[in-house]
């Protein structure tokens, strides 16, 4: 298992980056990891990453689209090239298994 | 392990030429799979795969009762074929599929083309098959770009890391 520091935290990381420990993720480690992937995050991605964070179970681009808080295309512009992966990896949660 | 040096997919385009709600789903679910990686992804649709695209059907494709050896009754029991041809059959089984997959979050077919599009995902009909079904564009979603040859689409397809699926 590796490791990484954020925001001044040594986490236990999976292979591909992902927290092992959920509860360790704070805003702060949030903007990091997100650095990494290119992405500055706003208010509106942490209020996606909420959703994210409270629905991680069964987790879909479908639900997230009917979150109310972003739809489809707005959470591919917030997260480009992967939404689903990106958010989840920037919310501290498993790496999704959905194929939808 | 061997050092591998392997190209990434990066664009898939597929090709569905079937009109069944699992070969449909199986284009429509590779498509978004491939927009939800980050990777481009067109689809062309032909034949009896235009269905999917067909408004009138679009939202009321069915599966095959008879000639599909796969089919099974809940609970894994072959499911025989003269019970296909019961009037009615067709349709329930094919309604149980589609609420079972609604069950796993597998949106309606519109709704997937929906996913699809929002993630930059291009959906095609192929112009020889809408002219012999008789069909315009104004019969077709609005998800439709455009209706094009199969030349065109495969001008579409090229490029290091690209794939041609079909279904």
């Amino acid at each position: 298992m590796a490791q990484k520091t954020y925001a001044g935290v040594t986490l236990e990381v999976t292979e591909d980056g992902y927290l092992v420990d959920s509860t360790k993720w704070n805003e702060e480690i949030a903007k990091e990891i997100a650095k990494e992937e290119g992405i500055e995050l706003t208010d509106k991605h942490f209020a996606v990453l909420k959703y994210i964070r409270e629905n991680q179970a069964g987790l879909t681009i479908r639900k997230v689209g009917k979150s109310g808080i972003v739809d489809i295309k707005g959470f591919y512009d917030l997260f480009p090239g992967g939404p689903l992966k990106l958010s989840s990896k920037i919310a501290g949660i498993n790496k999704p298994t959905s194929c939808v | 392990m061997t050092e591998k040096k392997d190209i990434k997919v990066k664009k898939v385009a597929i090709i569905c030429a079937k009109g069944t709600i699992e070969d449909v789903y199986a284009a429509l679910v590779m498509a978004n799979g491939a927009v939800m990686e980050g990777m481009e992804a067109k689809v062309f649709f032909t034949f009896f795969g235009l269905d999917a695209i067909t408004k009138k059907y679009m939202n009321k494709l069915h599966t095959a009762t008879v000639g599909n050896p796969a089919m099974r009754m809940p609970g894994g029991l072959p499911f025989p074929t003269l019970l296909g041809l019961i009037p009615g059959v067709e349709a329930g089984v094919s309604a149980m599929m589609r609420s079972q997959m609604d069950k796993l979050d597998i949106p309606p077919v519109e709704e997937f083309l929906d996913m699809i599009t929002a993630g930059g995902g291009e959906i095609y009909a192929c112009k020889l098959a809408v002219d012999m079904f008789k069909l315009e564009k104004k019969d077709l979603t609005d998800h439709v770009i455009d209706i094009i040859t199969i030349g065109e689409f495969y001008n579409m397809a090229g490029g290091e890391g690209s794939q041609i699926i079909f279904t």
